[in-house]
């Protein structure tokens, strides 16, 4: 694929936020795991909705409220094509990935997990792939296993295979890790937990807007993802689940809109996917997450991604050869995250550095506090990558380092 | 850069490279640890404390450059005070940092009012006093960790 048609200059002039300067500088944003910024379809989505459709959704008979429930289930619409799933009903709508994870482990992990079973998961996890299951382990009586990972931050997948045992009862795994940029080879590993019946969840949070997503040819049980790092808005995010898996599940939390009859004596549950949404959902957030996937599916995915490799391999050469600089994570399969430590400089003054000189990248353990721990270190530097950053952008990450190095050479 | 040359000072950076007082010591009265939870900064600090003097206080611990040199620094300028005199100065470089109109820093101890730059930059305001909290934890004989948050 030829990258060089892809005209960045014009895909810029979409995100008005990157037109600005910061302490006097052009804006570098290279904190796109963290959060991507938003492109005018997705805002004028979120200012059509209230200017234009605000109503309450499934209840009302008046235009508004069709309308409003029209874009809503729409997005719903597009999701599911966005990730080829097979139904609609497949769809629920959360605030984010760690809310699907939180649904699942207090619906399917508490009904399915017992005392002395297994959760497994891996060493490249974020919290929000940890915590939850640590919750229900404790709860359970049951035990949390991790697959390791090597010094380039690749997952031993032989080790995870022989993790996989008689007790595991779900595997959860992430598709591209949001410390490192690893991307796992999560068919093979969705492939080895299926041999022993175990369904797998997919923490996509990092992987949705990098890595092209067909949750039928992978058979996963279930994917997450947030909206915020897909270029939609912050609250919103959705949870895919096979059908049959979410029919057998309890509700996750109760109110309004997931219910089809109460009385005092007993409630009957909504049919799929509304037995998942209790409460007035973030039906704005929704509408501007289905911008944003018209948007990314407008551009193309997969040319997206290939811009996208492009520039990491270029960022990858360059970080490189800088004196003092180290990479970590150097896995063969990566996205978007050039993660990496500065000899003599701690990650923080790093980041306060470039911070001055306009450019916006994370530091610390970014919410993966064991990948840190499995490299020695307290912390990292992290600059991620998005369809609209331009390779001028990381030679001035570059040129930074070398303001970091003045200072602390 | 003038913000960063206020905020680097080559004195910051020289307790960086080198800190003082960077040890264990061998009889400490009193302990306590600190954590900064969104950076990952550890600092413990001890303290030898006789009658109604530090006699002896040091640290160990990892994190930035501002952390550290405040660490750095606030043992330097506190060994052989009185706890009396090291409880003012722990309000007297909070003040610094974060009162709205602070009064004057060079009432502070030492080479302590360097730190006064760090007040521009409100999100590492929370490195230069992880080492202050933690103090003042010791001081007060709370064996519980310190967090900045």
């Amino acid at each position: 694929m030829n990258t060089d048609r892809w005209d960045v200059e014009r895909i810029r002039k979409d995100f008005p936020i990157l037109n600005q300067e910061v302490h006097g500088r052009p804006l570098v944003y290279l904190d796109n795991a963290a959060t991507t910024q938003k492109p005018h379809a997705v805002i004028e989505a979120l200012e059509r909705y209230y200017a234009t459709d605000n109503a309450n959704v499934h209840r009302g008979v008046h235009l508004l409220s069709e309308r409003a429930t029209q874009a809503y289930e729409g997005t719903r619409s597009r999701i599911r094509r966005f990730l080829n799933a097979a139904e609609d009903r497949e769809i629920v709508f959360v605030r984010g990935t760690t809310e699907a994870i939180n649904l699942v482990a207090q619906t399917y992990g508490r009904r399915m997990v017992g005392p002395g079973d297994e959760i497994l998961i891996t060493a490249l996890e974020h919290h929000s792939n940890i915590v939850p299951w640590q919750m229900l382990c404790e709860e359970k009586g049951a035990a949390l296993r991790v697959a390791p990972i090597d010094d380039a931050g690749e997952v031993d997948v032989e080790a995870y295979e022989r993790l996989l045992g008689p007790r595991t009862r779900l595997v959860a795994i992430a598709h591209c890790s949001n410390a490192l940029g690893t991307v796992l080879p999560i068919d093979r590993m969705i492939e080895a937990a299926h041999r022993q019946g175990v369904p797998v969840l997919v923490d996509g949070a990092q992987a949705m807007a990098h890595v092209p997503v067909d949750v039928q040819a992978l058979g996963c049980d279930f994917y997450a993802f947030s909206g915020h790092k897909v270029y939609g808005p912050t609250g919103i995010g959705a949870l895919y689940g096979k059908a049959a898996l979410l029919e057998s599940m309890p509700p996750f939390q109760g109110g309004g809109d997931m219910i089809k009859a109460v009385t005092f004596e007993k409630t009957v549950y909504n049919d799929l996917p509304y037995k998942f949404e209790a409460g007035t959902p973030n039906i704005a957030g929704a509408i501007g997450l289905g911008a944003a996937l018209e948007y990314l599916d407008g551009l193309g995915r997969d040319r997206a991604a290939a811009y996208e490799h492009d520039l990491l391999a270029y960022g990858t050469e360059r970080l490189s050869a800088i004196p003092g600089v180290r990479l970590i994570g150097t896995a063969r399969e990566k996205a978007s995250v050039l993660s990496f430590v500065v000899e003599g400089a701690h990650a923080h003054d790093v980041g306060t550095i470039l911070d001055r000189e306009g450019i916006a990248v994370r530091t610390g353990h970014h919410c993966a506090m064991p990948v840190m721990t499995r490299f020695g270190l307290a912390a990292t530097t992290r600059a991620s990558v998005a369809l609209y950053n331009t390779r001028e952008e990381l030679d001035a990450l570059c040129a930074g380092l070398g303001k970091v190095r003045e200072i602390f050479g | 850069m003038a913000g960063l040359r206020e905020l680097y000072q080559e004195v910051i950076l020289d307790h960086n490279r080198k800190p003082r007082n960077f040890r264990r010591l061998g009889a400490p009265t009193a302990a306590a640890e600190g954590y900064n939870p969104l950076c990952g900064d550890r600092i413990s600090v001890e303290l030898e404390v006789e009658g109604d003097t530090l006699r002896d206080i040091a640290f160990q611990g990892s994190g930035c450059a501002i952390s550290k040199a405040s660490a750095s620094m606030m043992t330097a300028a506190l060994k052989g005070k009185t706890v009396g005199e090291a409880a003012a100065a722990i309000e007297q470089f909070r003040a610094m940092l974060t009162d709205e109109r602070p009064a004057d820093a060079s009432a502070l101890p030492g080479r302590l009012a360097v730190l006064e730059g760090v007040r521009e930059f409100p999100i590492r305001i929370k490195c230069a006093t992880l080492p202050w909290h933690t103090l003042r934890a010791a001081l007060q004989g709370r064996g519980e960790p310190v967090t900045t948050e």
